[in-house]
C-alpha cells in the first residue's frame, strides 16, 4: 500500500534574474477526458544544462514533457502557460509545428523511419524548404557526429535505418533531432529500450549536447539521472514534489515524498 | 470409447467436406481451361466480335476492360486515398464518423446491380451520357470506393503510433507526415488492395451492363485521339467489357458456338484474374523488402 | 505570476521576434490546411455518393406507390407480374430471392464452417499454405464465370437428372452456394482465429476429444462472428445479379417448384430495365425492386451490427 503523502509540502526551486531560462511553465495541468493527470507544475528550466524528470510510472512525467512541444495536442488537454522566449506557446494561434522545430524530441522506443539513413536526417529539413545538396550533406555529417553516429555509418548511410541496432537507431533519432538546429531537446526515457553500452553512449552524447541545447530528460533511472543531470524534478501522481540542484536530490532530499522515493520505498 | 468415435466420425466428415470444397475449386479451374484454352487464340484475342451474333474474337472487350479499369483506378485511387487518410489521420471518435462509417459500410454491401442502376439512372438517364467508358468508370469507382478507402485506412492505422510522433516531433505538417512517412511504409498493403480491387473490377459485369453499355463498336486502333469518335480512347463510346460480353453470348447471343466462345472467354478472365491475385501477392511481399528491410 | 513573466520576457531581446515567428503561418500550416482539405473533399465524395444513392433509388422506387398509385399490399403479395399490362405482383421475385438466397446459405454453411475447422483446429500448417489461397482464387472469380459454368454444367446436369429445362431455384442454389462458400468460410476462420488459445488448452487439458473442444468451447465462442460470416454470404447471394439470372430461367411466375424456370429482383431487374421507357409503370415498377434489394441490403447490414453487438456484450460479461 502506497503511503499518502501531502500535496502541500513540495520544494521546487525557482531561480533567479541571473539565470537564463529555457522553457517556463506555469500552472500547467493535463487532462485526459475526464482524468486530471498533472496539476499544477510550475518549472523553469536553464538553459545549456540537463534537468531530468524523475518519478514512479504514472507520476505524469512523460505526460508534462509532451505537453511542452505540443505532442498532447487531440490527445489531452493542456491548460496553463509554457513560456519559451517569452512568447506563450500554450495558445491557439500558435504554429505547433514552428515550435516543435525549436523544441525537438527524441521518444521511448527508437521510431527512425523506413528510410535511409541518410534520407532519416534530411527528410525534414527538405520539407522545411531546405534544397541545396551541399548543406544537407553538411548537416548529416554535423548531426550524426553530434549524435556519436558518424564513425559507425559514415560509409553506409545508404542503408536503411530499420537494419541499426537499438541503441545506434536511437542515437539516429537523436542525430535526426539535432539537425533541425532546435534550441530544447526533449527526451522520453530514450534508454529505457537499450543495453547497458548503448545507454552509456546515449549519456555521453547528451553530456556533450548540452553544450549547445538545452536538454531536458524523462528517466525512471536515477542513477542516470545523477550521472548527467544538473536539475533534477520529482513527480509523484500528476504533482511536482521537489525541483532542486541534482547533487542535493540524491544526497539530500528536502520532502518526505522524495526522501522515500530516493530510497527506494516505492516506484 | 463414445467421445472417441464420435471424435473419429467428425474428422473424416470434415476431411470430406475440405476434399469437396477444394474438388469444386479444382473441378472449375479445370473446366474453364480444358474447354475455354483450346479455343483462345492470337487472332481471338485480337479479333473483332461479329455484332449481330456475338461470335468471333475478343480484341476489343479486352481492351474496353483494361481501359475501363486504367480509368477506374485513376478515379478511385486518389479518392480513396484522401477518404483513408481521413479516417486514418483526421477522424475524431464521435457519432459524426461513425455515420460516416456506416455510410461507408452501405456502399461496400450494396449489389453491384443496384450500383451499376443508380450509374444508369445518373449518366443515361438523368445526364444523357449515354452508355460509355466514363459512365461504366464511374459506377466502377462507387463500387470500388468503400473496399480501397477500408483497405487503405487499414494499412495507415497499421503503422504505429511512433512513426507519426516522429514525424510530428519534427516539425512535419500532419499530411506531410501521413504521405512522406506513413504511406509508405503502409504501401505494400495498399498496393496489395489495390491489384486485389482491379481483379475485382475486371471481372465485374452487373455494374456495367447499363452504364459502359453491351455493344463493343468496331474501333480504329491507329487512331489514338480521345476526341475522335473512333478513337479507342474515346470516353464517351459505349464500351462492352469481356465480362460483360460473357454474359451477353451466354443469354442473348445467337452464336452457334456460344458455350465455346465464352468458356475460351471465361479461360481468358480468369488467367487475368489469377494474374491479379498472384500479382498482389508478388508486388506486396516486393515492396515489403523494399520498405523494411536494406536495399 | 506577471513579474515572473516579465521576467522572462526582459532576458530575451529578441522576444518580439520570437512572438511574430511563433505565430506565423509555415508552410507546414498551409500543408495541412491542404491535406485537410483534400481529405474532407474525398470523403465527401463518398458521403455524396451514398447520399445520392439512396435517394435517387428510393423517390424513384416508391413513384410506383406515389404516382402509379399501386398499393404497396398489392405489389408485396399480388403474384401476377405484368407491369406492361398494369400487373405489378412482385411476390414471385421476392419469394425467388429469399428463397435462393437462403437455400444458398443452408447449403453453404456446413461446408464452410467444416473448411474452416479444417484450417485452423485440423490442420492449420495446410489451411494456411493451400487452403488459404484456394478460398480467395474462389473469391476471385467473376460472378459471369459461375453463372457461365452454372448454364454449361449444372442446368445440362439437372435436365438430365430430373426433366424439364433444368433452369430453376435449384440451379441458382447450386451457383450462389459455391459463391458464398468463400465467403463464408474465409470469415468463419478469422473468428475461429480470434477464440484465444487458452479456451482450446483449457479444455484439451480437461481431458475432452478435439472433437468436444471443437464443438462445444471453439464453435461457442466463435458463435457471433459465424453467424456474422453466414449474413454477409446471404448478402452476397441476394444480391447476385447475372449469374443468378443466367441459370434460373427468369419466369416471373410464383415458383411451384424448385426445378422449374422462376426469377429473383436481380435477375427481374437486369433483363427489364433496359426495355422500359423511364417514368413509365414498369420502369418504375422494377425501380421499386431496387429499391426493395437497396432495403434488404440495409437490413443485412443492420443485422451484422446486431450480431456483433450482441457478442461483444457477451464478451463483456
Amino acid at each position: 500500500m502506497l503511503k499518502q503523502y501531502s500535496f502541500e509540502k513540495t520544494a521546487v526551486q525557482t531561480f533567479d534574474d541571473k539565470t537564463s531560462l529555457a522553457i517556463k511553465t506555469e500552472d500547467l495541468q493535463v487532462f485526459y477526458g475526464q482524468n486530471h493527470a498533472m496539476f499544477d507544475a510550475n518549472l523553469a528550466f536553464p538553459k545549456n544544462q540537463i534537468t531530468a524528470l524523475i518519478g514512479a510510472s504514472g507520476s505524469g512525467k512523460s505526460t508534462y514533457l509532451r505537453s511542452l512541444n505540443r505532442m498532447n495536442d487531440g490527445i489531452a488537454t493542456v491548460t496553463g502557460k509554457i513560456w519559451y522566449h517569452g512568447v506563450n506557446i500554450n495558445e491557439p494561434g500558435v504554429n505547433i509545428y514552428e515550435i516543435r522545430r525549436h523544441i525537438g524530441m527524441v521518444f521511448q522506443r527508437p521510431n527512425p523511419f523506413a528510410k535511409s539513413i541518410r534520407e532519416n536526417i534530411v527528410y525534414a529539413l527538405r520539407a522545411n524548404g531546405l534544397k541545396k545538396k551541399a548543406e544537407l550533406e553538411e548537416r548529416v555529417e554535423q548531426s550524426l557526429k553530434g549524435a556519436a553516429l558518424w564513425d559507425e555509418v559514415k560509409d553506409n548511410l545508404d542503408k536503411s535505418a530499420l537494419s541499426l541496432s537499438g541503441g545506434q537507431q536511437q542515437r539516429l533519432c537523436i542525430a535526426r533531432s539535432i539537425a533541425m538546429a532546435p534550441d530544447v531537446l526533449l527526451l522520453d526515457e530514450p534508454c529505457s529500450a537499450l543495453d547497458p553500452i548503448s545507454t552509456v553512449k546515449v549519456e555521453e552524447t547528451l553530456l556533450e549536447l548540452q553544450k549547445k541545447y538545452s536538454i531536458i530528460i524523462v528517466t525512471h533511472n536515477m542513477q542516470q539521472a545523477s550521472r548527467i543531470s544538473s536539475q533534477c524534478a520529482f513527480f509523484h501522481l500528476g504533482h511536482v514534489m521537489e525541483y532542486v540542484p541534482t547533487g542535493t536530490m540524491f544526497s539530500n532530499p528536502q520532502i518526505p515524498v522524495t526522501q522515500d522515493y530516493i530510497a527506494g520505498s516505492f516506484g | 470409447m463414445n467421445a472417441k468415435r464420435t471424435d473419429l466420425l467428425a474428422t473424416i466428415l470434415i476431411d470430406l467436406i475440405v476434399a469437396s470444397v477444394v474438388g469444386i475449386l479444382f473441378f472449375l479451374l479445370a473446366y474453364i481451361l480444358t474447354a475455354g484454352l483450346p479455343h483462345v487464340s492470337w487472332s481471338f484475342l485480337t479479333g473483332a466480335t461479329d455484332a449481330f451474333s456475338g461470335a468471333g474474337g475478343i480484341g476489343v472487350q479486352l481492351f474496353n476492360s483494361f481501359y475501363l479499369l486504367v480509368l477506374t483506378m485513376l478515379i478511385s485511387v486518389p479518392i480513396s486515398l484522401g477518404a483513408g487518410i481521413y479516417l486514418a489521420e483526421y477522424a475524431k471518435d464521435n457519432w459524426r464518423t461513425s455515420l460516416i462509417r456506416s455510410a461507408i459500410e452501405v456502399l461496400s454491401s450494396l449489389p453491384s446491380v443496384v450500383v451499376g442502376l443508380f450509374g444508369f439512372l445518373l449518366f443515361v438517364v438523368k445526364f444523357k451520357i449515354g452508355f460509355s467508358v466514363i459512365s461504366g468508370a464511374i459506377a466502377l469507382t462507387f463500387f470500388n470506393l468503400p473496399l480501397l478507402t477500408r483497405n487503405i485506412e487499414e494499412s495507415l492505422s497499421a503503422v504505429s503510433r511512433s512513426q507519426r510522433e516522429a514525424g510530428l516531433s519534427l516539425g512535419l505538417s500532419k499530411w506531410k507526415t501521413e504521405i512522406g512517412i506513413i504511406l509508405p511504409v503502409a504501401l505494400p498493403g495498399i498496393v496489395t488492395g489495390i491489384v486485389l480491387s482491379a481483379g475485382r473490377v475486371f471481372g465485374e459485369a452487373a455494374a456495367l451492363i447499363y452504364t459502359a453499355g453491351q455493344s463493343a463498336p468496331v474501333t480504329n486502333f491507329a487512331d489514338w485521339n480521345p476526341m475522335d469518335a473512333a478513337s479507342p480512347l474515346n470516353p464517351l463510346r459505349p464500351a462492352e467489357t469481356l465480362a460483360v460480353h460473357i454474359w451477353k453470348v451466354n443469354t442473348e447471343g445467337l452464336a452457334s458456338n456460344a458455350a465455346a466462345l465464352s468458356a475460351a472467354a471465361s479461360a481468358v478472365l480468369i488467367i487475368a484474374v489469377l494474374l491479379f491475385n498472384l500479382g498482389a501477392r508478388l508486388l506486396g511481399t516486393y515492396l515489403y523488402r523494399r520498405v523494411t528491410a536494406s536495399k | 505570476m506577471e513579474q515572473t513573466n516579465f521576467q522572462l520576457k526582459k532576458q530575451d531581446a529578441q522576444s518580439d521576434e520570437w512572438e511574430a515567428q511563433l505565430h506565423h503561418a509555415t508552410k507546414a500550416t498551409r500543408e495541412d490546411w491542404i491535406g485537410r482539405g483534400i481529405s474532407y473533399f474525398c470523403i465527401g465524395i463518398i458521403i455524396l455518393v451514398v447520399a445520392s444513392m439512396l435517394w435517387f433509388i428510393t423517390s424513384k422506387g416508391i413513384a410506383t406507390f406515389t404516382q402509379n398509385h399501386v398499393s404497396l399490399w398489392k405489389f408485396l403479395s399480388g403474384t401476377n407480374w405484368a407491369p406492361d399490362q398494369g400487373q405489378t405482383g412482385a411476390l414471385p421475385m421476392i419469394l425467388g430471392s429469399f428463397a435462393v438466397t437462403f437455400a444458398a446459405a443452408i447449403v453453404a454453411t456446413p461446408f464452410a464452417v467444416g473448411t474452416a475447422i479444417f484450417m485452423t483446429e485440423i490442420s492449420p500448417n495446410k489451411g494456411r499454405k493451400f487452403l488459404q489461397p484456394v478460398i480467395e482464387l474462389l473469391v476471385g472469380i467473376p460472378s459471369v464465370v459461375y453463372g457461365f459454368i452454372g448454364l454449361a454444367v449444372i442446368v445440362p446436369f439437372m435436365r438430365h437428372l430430373v426433366g424439364g429445362s433444368g433452369f430453376g431455384i435449384i440451379s441458382a442454389t447450386f451457383v450462389l452456394f459455391v459463391m458464398v462458400l468463400p465467403t463464408i468460410t474465409s470469415m468463419t476462420v478469422d473468428s475461429l482465429r480470434a477464440v484465444p488459445r487458452f479456451y482450446k488448452e483449457a479444455s484439451l487439458a480437461l481431458g475432452a476429444t478435439r472433437w468436444q473442444t471443437v464443438s462445444r468451447v471453439i464453435l461457442r465462442s466463435a458463435t457471433s462472428g459465424i453467424l456474422t460470416a453466414i449474413i454477409f454470404g446471404m448478402a452476397r447471394a441476394f444480391g447476385e445479379a447475372l449469374a443468378v439470372q443466367m441459370v434460373i430461367g427468369n419466369a416471373a411466375i410464383m415458383p411451384k417448384n424448385l426445378i422449374s424456370p422462376a426469377s429473383t429482383l436481380t435477375s427481374q431487374l437486369t433483363t427489364g430495365i433496359g426495355d422500359t421507357i423511364d417514368g413509365t409503370l414498369p420502369n418504375n415498377a422494377l425501380w421499386s425492386l431496387a429499391l426493395i434489394l437497396l432495403l434488404m441490403s440495409l437490413v443485412f447490414n443492420a443485422l451484422v451490427r446486431i450480431i456483433a453487438k450482441r457478442g461483444q456484450l457477451k464478451h463483456e460479461r
